[in-house]
């Protein structure tokens, strides 16, 4: 598939409806998301013919495009039950049956999954930027609340365990020696290569931003997991 | 949610030893065609845990998977497709999973399993 026919099918993808702020759901844009996918698929072949995890799927975007690439089984996890709704009506759009199965599960309780594996896995987890108490919703229900500073790096981490290969991410530009440092030394990446800077256009979806967009540089990441022990 | 999913989950509460298989309470169940790909079906059998796949299966109203099963079998097109079947075609919709230690149910609402855990449990 070609990088603009990949773009426009993303954006057919419905976005989330009412973006949740303690939750950090700003939608992928297609053309980011497009641009991923085309990496994953084209530069490193890691779709075709293999089992993919969307950690923290939101409303399926990447699940979708990497099944439209090949993968034989996907599994997008996300922890609100609103996006896993969309998600579903998403990929239930498509005439074909997409082998797409979804997961209500928290990404800091994802990692005790200790069966749960693919082959790759693919994200664009929240930047970790808004802390968390800032909203009374996030005292009152702690299992909603669970994007606080950080939480890139939670979802880094729980990548790390439920990938067999390799982990596609997109982190923001201004932490990529953190990045490089997390990967390499805590986690035990084999590899932990930037392959491109990308320009993520923040639409407004929130209240609190001033402007009507902001453009914000964000690297496409590649890790390589250690090599595993288990079965 | 396919066979191939249920096949990789667990009970993760704090505590728990055997929290897998999960125990599979069907209460409405789907059949999705699928393209047959005997490629990946031999990508995927090693991480197959077989026991864990039959049993569910049978809850799922699929009873014809063999007892035990050997990488010969994997060049059987009548066992591949029994396979196929069973892993990737047959959905839970609605339903439960249920932790054989605990009995703590994980439900499972339009094909979507809540593996959330209360503040308790973890």
């Amino acid at each position: 598939m070609r990088l603009k026919e990949l773009e426009s099918l993303m954006q057919d993808i419905a976005p989330f409806e009412e973006p949740k702020v303690e939750l950090e759901q700003y939608p992928t844009g297609p053309h980011i998301a497009a641009r991923m996918l085309y990496t994953v698929a084209n530069s490193f072949d890691e779709f075709d013919g293999q089992t993919v995890i969307d950690l923290g799927c939101g409303t399926a975007m990447l699940s979708i495009g990497a099944a439209m690439l090949g993968a034989q089984h996907v599994l997008g996890v996300d922890l609100d039950d609103d996006a896993l709704r969309i998600a579903q009506q998403n990929v239930d759009e498509y005439e074909e049956a997409l082998p797409i199965d979804f997961l209500r599960c928290d990404v800091r309780q994802v990692a005790l999954q200790g069966r749960l594996k693919a082959d790759t896995v693919v994200m664009n987890p929240p930047f970790g930027t808004r802390r968390k108490g800032t909203h009374t919703q996030s005292v009152n229900q702690p299992h909603n609340s669970t994007v606080c500073a950080g939480a890139d790096m939670e979802f880094l981490r729980a990548a790390f365990q439920l990938s067999r290969n390799s982990v596609y991410s997109l982190h923001k530009s201004s932490t990529r020696e953190f990045i490089q440092r997390l990967a390499e030394r805590e986690l035990r990446a084999t590899s932990a290569e930037v392959l491109a800077q990308l320009r993520y256009d923040l639409p407004a979806s929130y209240k609190f931003h001033k402007q009507k967009s902001k453009d914000i540089e964000v690297d496409l990441w590649r890790f390589e997991v250690p090599p595993q022990t288990d079965s | 949610m396919r066979l191939l999913c249920h096949n990789m989950l667990q009970c993760h509460i704090k505590g728990v030893v055997n929290g897998y298989p999960l125990k599979i309470e069907a209460e409405k169940v789907e059949t999705r065609e699928t393209d047959y790909e005997p490629d990946f079906l031999r990508h995927i059998f090693p991480r197959i845990q077989w026991d864990a796949l039959r049993e569910a299966a049978a809850a799922m109203g699929v009873d014809d998977l063999p007892e035990s099963v050997s990488e010969e079998m994997l060049e059987d097109e009548s066992f591949l497709k029994q396979f196929h079947h069973a892993l990737l075609e047959v959905h839970l919709e609605q339903g439960a999973l249920v932790c054989p230690e605990t009995g703590r149910k994980f439900v499972v609402s339009d094909g979507i399993p809540n593996l959330l855990l209360r503040e308790d449990e973890c």
